[in-house]
């Protein structure tokens, strides 16, 4: 369980620590400067580990809390 | 016949006749107003959540940001994105909270959870005052909206007039369910109107996204990502961490979280709005394809990137549309921000001073109120000058300052006391307003410092002065609590309300 709370870290790594790593135009990707697109990667990538979270998360069970 | 001044009125009174539909006939308590009885599931949740994030900013500053200052602007899409990661464990706990205790505005947690009316009208000051510039920034976009799509036939002062006047009644009436119904038009617009112009002009202009990024990199290099200096990766990384945290800190974001059924929706809504920040994108890319199409934008003027690249490609028709959709994104914040500047108001100063007042005095106070918050911006907004603009830009860090005391609250072992809670956000507030006041940065205080620390964001400096003043108070209330011996036992729990 908390093995997968933790997935929750990785956007934060990605987005606050990425960029000193991969602040350029090249390569692009899909036509997005390289920046960019690491970041609307990662948008998607946190949606993705979100749901992984809610899912395992026993919190969620039908029962409405 | 004006087509684009249609679109807006059209736009206007669609705002007006959903904004009254919303109440469809309830009586309007307290707990209606201001947080829907606790009774809306996740959609309506989301859209109250995402309304803070598609406001006028997004539509006029988030392109006029792409096409001033380039590569920067990117920081809009992680730090959202990350506040809604935290949300998913940081907010649940705040509604139970809020449910369990009948709160309805952000104040009335810290009121509750400090066991101090006091700091509750401490936090309602430092929100008020973040939360007017908002306001002034929603009515002037609304203005400036209007008498551009609209081709200069009404002028921004009446649009800013009828503009309150539609947000103002509708809230009055129908209180926050006016705002939440009022979204459901305004994101559908947003949606529609942002994605389409965000793939017509680079396909229209450059052929494709590829070309029109290749075009900007030859005609100004490296504009597309962050620059070496100023606004470069430290002072990307420093921004965005700082604004996650602030992220829920504005009151009325803090107020949508209550108006949920059940902490599912919260959840839900945690891992559906980051993929809703991908809508940002296509802003980015309005502001990126008007920078060789109508150049020469300097200053504020940056900000119409967006709506002179639509004049110059489009009929007036499709104008009128793209206006009305840019109507809505002013009224539907605004009208949130007007009815939680009422409740502030009414719930937590004039109550603090009125402790007897019931729930049903209260909520009429906060609706006559609401005519006189919108008065005060109206006239912030057409006096214009600096100091709105010096107001807007500390907003942001003031309520940051509130998310020390706010996530230590949740703690199992409460260690910080109201004073250190109280002492830290005003010493942080203080700090914010000395430095945004004289122009000091990071650099300019330590010179000596490195580059890259001198670029960081000097928010981090005011939060950083509040949290040791927040534990320095803290440990010394409870230091001198413990020496007054046995005869106060219990004093772990702080036990009367100051």
């Amino acid at each position: 369980m908390n093995m997968v709370r933790a997935l929750a870290l990785l956007p934060f790594v990605a987005m606050l620590v990425g960029p000193f790593f991969l602040n350029r135009v090249t390569p692009t990707i899909l036509g997005m400067p390289l920046l960019l697109a690491w970041f609307v990667a990662w948008i998607l990538i946190s949606a993705a580990i979100m749901a992984v979270i809610f899912r395992f998360d026993p919190l969620n069970r039908d029962d409405v809390s | 016949m004006n087509w684009a001044l249609a679109g807006i009125a059209a736009a206007a009174l669609l705002a007006l006749g959903l904004g009254f539909l919303a109440r469809r006939g309830r009586p309007m308590g307290l707990g209606q107003w201001t947080v829907a009885g606790r009774s809306f599931g996740a959609p309506l949740v989301f859209l109250l959540m995402a309304g803070e994030i598609y406001t006028t900013f997004a539509f006029l500053g988030g392109s006029g940001f792409a096409y001033g200052r380039g590569g920067p602007v990117y920081y809009i899409l992680c730090y959202a994105t990350l506040a809604y990661v935290m949300s998913y464990f940081m907010l649940p706990p705040i509604w139970r909270y809020a449910r369990d205790n009948e709160l309805y505005s952000q104040a009335d947690f810290f009121v509750g959870k400090y066991q101090s009316p006091m700091l509750g009208v401490l936090v309602s000051v430092v929100g008020i005052v973040a939360l007017i510039p908002y306001l002034v920034l929603q009515f002037k976009g609304l203005g400036i909206i209007v008498e551009i799509a609209g081709y200069g036939a009404i002028g921004a002062t009446p649009a800013v007039w009828i503009g309150a006047a539609v947000a103002t009644a509708y809230v009055m009436v129908s209180g926050v369910r006016g705002s939440a119904w009022t979204a459901v038009a305004k994101d559908a617009a947003i949606l529609l109107v942002v994605v389409f112009l965000g793939i017509y002009f680079p396909l229209h202009y450059y052929g494709g996204l590829g070309a029109m990024f290749a075009a900007i990199e030859q005609a100004k290099p490296g504009f597309t990502v962050l620059p070496e200096r100023g606004e470069g990766v430290w002072w990307f990384s420093s921004t965005v961490l700082l604004t996650a945290l602030g992220f829920y800190m504005w009151p009325h974001s803090f107020g949508s979280i209550y108006s949920a059924r059940h902490e599912r929706a919260i959840r839900v809504n945690a891992m559906l709005l980051p993929l809703y920040q991908l809508i940002l994108l296509f802003v980015f890319l309005i502001g990126f394809a008007a920078i060789l199409q109508v150049p020469d934008l300097k200053g504020t003027e940056v900000d119409l990137a967006l709506f002179k690249l639509s004049v110059k490609t489009f009929d007036p028709w499709v104008v009128g549309l793209i206006g009305a959709a840019g109507v809505l994104t002013a009224l539907v914040p605004g009208s949130m921000i007007l009815m939680t500047a009422a409740t502030l108001l009414a719930n937590n100063l004039y109550r603090a001073v009125r402790r007897s007042a019931a729930d049903a005095h209260v909520v009429n106070v906060a609706r006559l109120l609401v005519p006189v918050v919108a008065l005060v911006a109206i006239y912030f907004t057409l006096q214009g000058g600096q100091t709105i603009v010096a107001l807007l830009l500390m907003g942001y860090s003031f309520v940051t300052q509130l998310f020390p005391p706010l996530v230590l609250s949740l703690a199992r072992n409460r260690w910080v006391t109201r004073e250190g809670a109280a002492a830290g956000i005003v010493a942080g507030v203080a700090t914010v307003a000395a430095m945004s006041l004289s122009h000091a940065t990071i650099a300019t205080l330590f010179p000596a410092l490195p580059v890259q620390i001198k670029e960081l964001n000097p928010g981090l400096v005011a939060l950083a002065v509040n949290i040791v003043v927040l534990v320095v108070v803290s440990a010394a209330v409870k230091f001198a609590t413990a020496r007054q011996g046995v005869l106060a036992p219990g004093s772990e729990q702080p036990s009367q309300p100051a």
